[in-house]
This record gives structure tokens, sequence and C-alpha cells, in this order.
């Protein structure tokens, strides 16, 4: 056969091989950064971890404040974005799905789903922080609920569209008014897709560290004052990473691992469930 | 018909009550209307907040240093001197070098999936990769800082100090003691971090690609190699530069991981060994250290500078998928 053939096989085996590879390495970072995580932080693991408060460098402590902190601003940051993110996606899907609107509010949706996070930061910092003269657990939950909307809007106007007409023509034929018609049928045929953008949302908001360094700061004690500023596990890790102390560092190996843990169970799971929906 | 029959027999006071809920229907109707289009309308003007915000919260450092704060390389809280040049700087070469890394290895990646996978294994493959995306920044920047730094220190950077020694060039941008921390490994890791997007875009333009097209290649005898670079790619270019560009707006505007590794330097240096900063890696270090107006005004400014950015580069993204989502469609 001429060398024709024997270049082009070569450049094909060459080809495919380093795509081979370059799976390989995505997969093989994945591995290394979880297998580091569970080899440094199980280590720390105790129930100390999760029954006192973080300590200061050289005594024993655990991470129950930061942990808390994460708590209750994900909670608040998840309970004001979600109905805003899923009512504006319920009107590009539902009243506008053909204005102009729509579209400009799908394309600056889609830039605020990547802009820096730490931009956000600074947004709440100059609109909250600096008018109230104080970092608080209050701006902290608010600048996580600004990265919660537009998760949730995009996941909601999606699964709103995939929604046959038929169920909508079915249910205003027997005159249910249009509002009753999304709230009844609409919101209950899509309903696993609007939960799955809600655990995305979380998921995405547990481990966001830029945007709470300079509104809700950190706290080294237990404090439920959301007018005070308030301790949240990335931005403890983040501290103690950075510390020259032994203790404050494993504790942040260990915040590591219990944050990664968490997200990436609520995106697996969050898969799963849209999985199962499409399957259907 | 039959309700016209019932209206007439209706007595007064059925007659009110079926006012009163129809009434009550439509307020709701109304209502959950208006609701919905303010929802929708508040993100509107949480961009317009956003960057009303940014501008107010920068004309301190604009009236002190005018259009000189992207020209000037100096950073002195003491003396209230700043500068943006070195974090513009830093930027944007940790996001080429991430580049760099992630578009020839996340377009592999998307290839591997589409053409070369076993089919059992696509999904856990690429649920694996997309994992890659999930895990939180500051969990890369961890474990760039406790695992990978020391790790390029001891056994990688030396070897390419001592390798390229001699070469004109090359000395310059592998030279200095080999740190560990610098602008080689956030460029590596913002490498991994953006790589996920990358690969899902890709493979989900490449799944655009109408099967016909790609059997009438293998059908002439091109190899699988040959379908994927002469058909598969100059039908989904543009899909494929918006995965790019959207990738590229997540390497600029990332903070934590390069916060823990880029060694926090306002300094510009030839080489890629060295620290230095980015635009957010400063605002993340240095916000609430930040005394005085002058200095808060430089870091939102910066702020500023690196939301622009992101921007333009975004929307650009944006717009060319949109032109291959309408392709897809028609």
């Amino acid at each position: 056969m001429s060398s024709l053939y024997y270049r082009r096989r070569n450049a094909n085996a060459v080809a495919t091989t380093l795509c081979w590879g370059a799976a390989a390495f995505g997969l093989a970072w994945l591995v290394m950064i979880l297998g580091a995580l569970v080899v440094e932080g199980v280590k720390g693991l105790s129930l100390d971890v999760f029954t006192q408060n973080t300590p200061p460098p050289g005594s024993a402590g655990g991470l129950l404040n930061a942990i808390m902190g994460s708590l209750i601003m994900t909670v608040i940051g998840v309970a004001i974005g979600t109905p805003l993110g899923m009512l504006a996606g319920t009107y590009m899907a539902e009243y506008g799905r053909y204005s102009k609107l729509t579209v400009v509010i799908r394309f600056i949706n889609d830039i605020l789903l990547s802009a820096p996070s730490i931009v956000i930061g600074l947004f709440v910092y100059e609109v909250l922080v600096a008018q109230m003269k104080h970092f608080s657990a209050v701006a902290g939950a608010a600048a996580l609920s600004i990265l919660v909307i537009p998760v949730v809007l995009r996941t909601t106007e999606d699964m709103l569209l995939l929604v046959p007409g038929a169920l909508r023509e079915a249910s205003s034929a027997l005159g249910m008014p249009r509002s009753y018609m999304i709230q009844r049928v609409a919101y209950r045929a899509a309903k696993s897709g609007l939960v799955t953008g809600v655990l995305l949302a979380v998921a995405r908001v547990s481990g966001e560290t830029a945007p709470l360094l300079f509104t809700s700061l950190n706290n080294q004690f237990w404090s439920l004052d959301l007018n005070a500023p308030m301790a949240s596990l990335p931005v403890v890790i983040f501290q103690f990473a950075l510390s020259p102390y032994k203790d404050w560092q494993q504790l942040a190996w260990t915040g590591a691992l219990l944050v990664t843990a968490m997200v990436l169970a609520l995106s697996i799971f969050a898969r799963a469930l849209s999985r199962q929906r499409t399957t259907k | 018909m039959s309700d016209f029959a019932l209206t007439g027999m209706q007595s007064g006071a059925a007659k009110t009550e079926r006012a009163r809920v129809l009434a009550k229907l439509s307020f709701h109707d109304a209502f959950f209307r208006r609701v919905t289009f303010s929802a929708a309308f508040t993100v509107l003007i949480l961009l317009g907040g956003v960057i009303l915000s940014l501008i107010e919260g920068s004309i301190p450092a604009i009236r002190a240093f005018g259009f000189g704060f992207l020209a000037s390389q100096s950073w002195n809280p003491v003396t209230d001197n700043f500068g943006a040049l070195p974090a513009v700087y830093g930027t944007v070469v940790t996001s080429s070098i991430a580049m760099l890394v992630a578009v020839p290895v996340g377009i592999g990646v998307a290839v591997f999936l589409t053409e070369l996978c076993p089919h059992p294994l696509r999904r856990p493959i690429g649920m694996a990769i997309e994992l890659l995306a999930g895990i939180p920044s500051i969990i890369y920047g961890i474990w760039g800082l406790f695992i990978l730094a020391p790790f390029l220190q001891q056994h990688v950077q030396p070897a390419l100090i001592s390798i390229f020694a001699g070469a004109p060039g090359l000395s310059t941008l592998f030279a200095g003691p080999p740190y560990g921390i610098g602008m080689l490994t956030a460029g590596l890791i913002l490498g991994v971090m953006v790589l996920p997007f990358i690969a899902s875009i890709s493979r989900d333009v490449f799944d655009t690609v109408p099967p016909v097209l790609k059997e009438a290649a293998s059908g002439v005898g091109c190899t699988t190699w040959e379908v994927m670079r002469h058909v598969v790619l100059p039908y989904t270019k543009t899909g494929v530069i918006g995965g790019v560009m959207l990738g590229l707006g997540r390497a600029l505007g990332e903070t934590m991981a390069v916060t823990f590794v880029i060694g926090n330097a306002h300094k510009i240096s030839g080489s890629l060994l060295a620290p230095g900063t980015t635009i957010s890696a400063t605002i993340a270090n240095e916000f609430t250290e930040a005394v005085g107006d002058v200095y808060t005004s430089a870091l939102v400014e910066l702020g500023l500078i690196l939301f622009i950015i992101t921007f333009f580069v975004l929307a650009g993204a944006r717009l060319l998928l949109l032109r291959i989502e309408s392709k897809a469609g028609a």
C-alpha cells in the first residue's frame, strides 16, 4: 500500500490516542483532588468538628459555628433567590414566550450566571455593607441569593418549556384561568425539573467564598445574629488554610472535605433526578 | 347552550356568588401575571444595579488617577497611589495559560466522548468530567497550595529552568527560583477548572452535526480523525469558539483558586514562575484590609474593569452559541 495510506492511518492513531489521553488527564485530576481531600480531610474528622467552635491557634476546636453559619446563609439566600428566579422563569416561559423582553432577560441572565462571583460581592458591599457600615450575615445571604437567581431562572424556564402544550390547552378548555393552569398543571408537570434547579443552586452557592469575604466576613464565635458578621465554612477554609498553624490547616482540610462531599452529593442527586424525568 | 339556560334559572344570590368567584379568579390571574413580570424585571435591574454601583464606588479612584490607573504599575497603600496594570497583566497571562491547557484538552475530551468512548462508559465519564466543574473553587485553591505547588516546586520547575536555560526568550519565561506558587501554577489550575465547560459545550455542539454528514465522510473512506477534522469541526466552529470564550470568561473572573497560588506580588515579571497577582485575587486579598476611601475605591474600580472585560467576553460567547442554536433548530 502507498505511504499516503500509512500516513493517514498514523495520523488517525496519533489523534485518537491524544483524545484518550485528554480524557485520562481530566479524570486524573478529579481522582487526585478527591483523593487528596479524603486522605487529608479524614485525618481531622472527629465529633469535635461538629460540636465545637473554631479555635484560636494551638487549641482544640471544631467547625460548628462555620457549619451553622453556612447553613443559615445558604437557607436564607436560597429562600430569597428561589421564588424570584422561579417567578421570572415562569414569566419567560408562560407569558412572555415570544416577547423581546424575554430574549433580553435570557441574555442578561446567562451573563449573570457566569459573572465573577467576587463582583457580586462588591455590589452587595456597595449596596448593603457600605450603607449599614458593618459586615453582616444578611449581606452574605443577599450575595448568595443573587447567585441563586440565574441558576433557578434558567432551569425553570427550560423545564416549563418542556411541558407539552396539550396539557395547557386541556386545562384551559376546562375553564381554568391561566394562573391556575400554571400553578396547578405546568408546575406539577415540571416538578422534578424545578427541584433540580434548586438543588443545583444550593450546590453552587454552598461552596462560594469570594462574595462572602467582604459581606458576612467571619466570626470566631457562635453567633446567630443576622445583623452581625457570621462565620461560614468556605471563608474559614480560606483563612485557616493560609495560616501558618498546622492544626488550623488540618481543620481547613476537614472543612474542605465536608463542603466538597455536600456539593458533589447535591449535584449528583440533581442530575439523577433530571435524568429520571427525561427518560420517563 | 346549557350555560345560557342555567343563567336564566339562577337566583340572584347564585349570580352574585358566581360573579364573586369570577372576580376573584381574574384578580388572581392579573396578580400572578404582574408578580412574574416584576420578578423578570428584577433580573434586568440587578444587572443595571451591579454596573451602576461599581461605577459609583470607583468614582474616587477615577477622580484621583484618571486613565493613568490602567497604565500605572505602582501599588502603594501608604502613599495612596494605585495602578491596575500588574493585576490586569496577571489576569491576562494566567487566563492565557489556562486556555492553552483547556482548549486542546477540552476539545479532545469532547471528541473522545462523542466518537471514541465505548457507549456504556459515555455517561459516567461525561459526568465525572462535569464533576470537575462542580468542585468549589476554594477546594482547587487548597489542593493547589498544599499538593500541586510543592510538587511543581520540587520536580517540574527546576527541570523547566534547566532545560530552557540556554534558549533565548524561553530562558526569561522560565527564570528565577522555583517558588512553586506563581503565574504558571495558577494558570494550570485555572485550565483544569474551565476544562469541563469547554468539554461539555463542545460535546453538545458536536451532537448537533447531522449524522448523515459524518456517515457520508466515513463512506468515502475518511478516518475518524479526518471526519472530525474536516467535517465536524468546521461545521461546529462557531459553537466551539463560543464554548472557549465561555471558559475564558470563567477563567478571567475565577478568584479563590488563584488567590491561593498566585503569590500576590504587585509587579510585572518576565518569568512565568514568578509570583504575580490578578484582579480578583487582589480584591479578595486586600478588600477587608483596605483603609481609606481611595484604596477601597481603587479595588472597586478593579472590580469594574474585571466586570467590563468578562461582560464582553461572555456576551460574545452567548451570541456565538445562540447562532449555533438557531442553526440546530433550523
